[in-house]
């Protein structure tokens, strides 16, 4: 039961790691530098805990707001350049984050026990958990809870207005600029969001494995990010769940029991999806809700067009 | 009330617009015409701010927009059609106009309700303007999914939707019929009604000369002749400018 519950935990974490690629791209921004904004939630938040004394919500709340901080700052910069520029230069922002942690150390004395990030040794004793007495089934539930919570809020956006100029700067800048869209506070916002939502996840991430250090972080981890949004297709928010659950729970623990051929077939298994689904597990549009919801569109259409 | 004031564009040594000079009257109708590359599209982006100019001013009621960026024209009242189409094919017809209400009026209202109101689409402006534009009951269907003429009248509309002063449509009757473009012509006048100024570059000369109050040619990037279409019918320059003159030696642009 416990493996299933602790694969429910990396489930949520990659969830919030995919969204928060997903808010980028949604602006047509392949940003490989989430994993660095993951890095610093997971990083923040375990010092606010481990070192601080802090409870776990403000605790990834704070995370989640120096990630998205700096993404903001690294947004006005990075989104200067587009296409294949703006992978490498996030990439190298992602690459600069991991350094930056490889060298971090500063250490806090809590009754004898030194407590924080050690360079390359990584940051150890991230018990907030054990401490106070959750268990997997706990952290799991809490996990979701954020997840559920971020998954409604960009639902939500995703059908105002705000999600339909994130999808029209993504289809076409010039466009978009033309009807008055002012690009690059659009593009930073998500990236802020984006920053954001990659710390809540590290955040959380950090304290389910009690030990992080800089080597997880790197562009491997990047690269997932990217590909959970899609692979699962940019229609919703579902589609980015869809392929962690896909990802994660199918392709790197379903197949555990072939061994070495795994990462052979995994790899093997994405070109399938994508060429089965070039637009993504669930496509690029918001599945039809609407048309429940229908009004007497058509007989208004055929009264006013009746010239 | 759109004013051009020697305004220059070079690209390297190329001079796509050279220090032309123009004034849109208000509730004009204004064509703006000349061979292939005589920097026509140029200096609509000049206007919307594209391009930044190498010299000269755009002025719209007295004020400088030179130096202004695109989002604050379109709040001031420039918007504009593209030549080669640029929708927003994966939005739904009814969510591209939605996504265009950047005008001075839609940037007053509150910050919740401009970006987060659910179910904005329900709008009466949205709404009148497929009706005026005879989309409505494609108003849920993706703007990919249209036809080509279906297309450009959704373009208008959406540049419509940011209750702009002045219209800028780069060969909107391109691709089109000339039945089409009569009643392209009946559009545009429909769009002057509702108070709009109209600038129209085109190569449809029977449209051009059909619906404009005045008009300017350009070629090589300089404005070589101004005035009604009948002016411009019996004017030399432009005659030389698109048919070519019986003295090979003579430049054109400079006659």
């Amino acid at each position: 039961m416990d493996f299933y519950l602790g694969l429910l935990q990396i489930l949520g974490v990659h969830t919030l790691l995919g969204l928060s690629a997903y808010v980028v791209l949604l602006t047509g921004q392949v940003s490989m530098a989430q994993a660095g904004f993951y890095a610093v939630g997971a990083y923040v938040a375990a010092m606010c805990t481990a070192m601080f004394g802090m409870h776990i919500l403000p605790a990834v709340i704070v995370a989640a707001l120096v990630s998205g901080a700096l993404a903001m700052c690294v947004g006005f910069p990075a989104l200067r350049v587009r296409g294949l520029m703006l992978v490498v230069a996030t990439l190298a922002f992602g690459e600069m984050v991991r350094l930056f942690f490889f060298n971090l150390r500063w250490q806090v004395d809590l009754g004898g026990r030194l407590v924080g990030p050690n360079g390359a040794e990584g940051f150890r004793s991230i018990r907030f958990f054990p401490e106070n007495g959750w268990d997997t089934g706990d952290v799991a539930l809490f996990i979701w809870g954020i997840v559920a919570v971020v998954m409604a809020a960009l639902w939500w956006v995703d059908n105002t207005r705000a999600g339909a100029v994130l999808r029209a700067v993504g289809h076409d800048e010039v466009a978009a600029q033309s009807i008055g869209l002012n690009l690059t506070s659009v593009k930073v916002t998500v990236m802020a969001v984006g920053g954001a939502i990659a710390g809540l996840g590290g955040g959380l991430y950090a304290h389910t494995v009690t030990h992080i250090e800089h080597g997880v972080f790197g562009v491997l981890l990047a690269t997932f990010a990217i590909a959970y949004p899609i692979l699962g297709g940019l229609g919703s928010v579902f589609g980015t769940l869809l392929a962690v659950i896909f990802v994660q729970g199918f392709l790197v623990e379903g197949l555990r029991f072939i061994g070495d051929w795994r990462s052979l077939l995994f790899g093997a298994l994405i070109v399938v999806a994508m060429n089965l689904r070039p637009t993504g597990l669930l496509g690029e549009r918001m599945p039809p809700l609407r048309k429940f919801f229908k009004r007497n569109d058509a007989l208004k259409a055929q009264s006013t067009e009746a010239e | 009330m759109l004013t051009l004031d020697g305004i220059s564009k070079h690209f390297g040594g190329v001079k796509a617009v050279d220090d032309v000079s123009l004034t849109i009257k208000e509730g004009e109708i204004y064509g703006l015409i000349g061979p292939n590359g005589s920097g026509k599209s140029t200096t609509i982006n000049l206007i919307t701010g594209l391009y930044a100019p190498t010299n000269g001013t755009v002025l719209l009621d007295g004020q400088d927009l030179t130096s202004m960026a695109q989002h604050d024209r379109t709040a001031l009242g420039v918007a504009r059609t593209f030549q080669n189409i640029r929708l927003f094919g994966n939005l739904s017809v009814a969510e591209n106009i939605w996504v265009a209400q950047n005008g001075q009026e839609q940037r007053r209202q509150h910050f919740m309700s401009r970006w987060f109101k659910a179910g904005g689409k329900q709008d009466q402006n949205i709404d009148e303007l497929l009706q005026f534009s005879r989309l409505y009951s494609k108003k849920d269907l993706m703007a990919s999914a249209l036809s080509f003429g279906e297309m450009r009248r959704l373009e208008m509309a959406r540049a419509l939707a940011s209750n702009p002063r002045v219209l800028l449509l780069d060969e909107p009757a391109a691709g089109a019929s000339l039945e089409d473009g009569a009643l392209l012509g009946e559009r545009i006048r429909a769009v002057r009604e509702r108070g709009v100024t109209v600038l129209l570059i085109e190569h449809m000369m029977e449209l051009v000369m059909g619906i404009t109050d005045r008009m300017a040619v350009l070629n090589f990037g300089r404005k070589i002749a101004e005035g009604t279409p009948q002016d411009i019918q019996s004017n030399a320059d432009v005659r030389a400018a698109y048919l070519g003159t019986k003295h090979k030696n003579e430049e054109p642009a400079h006659a």
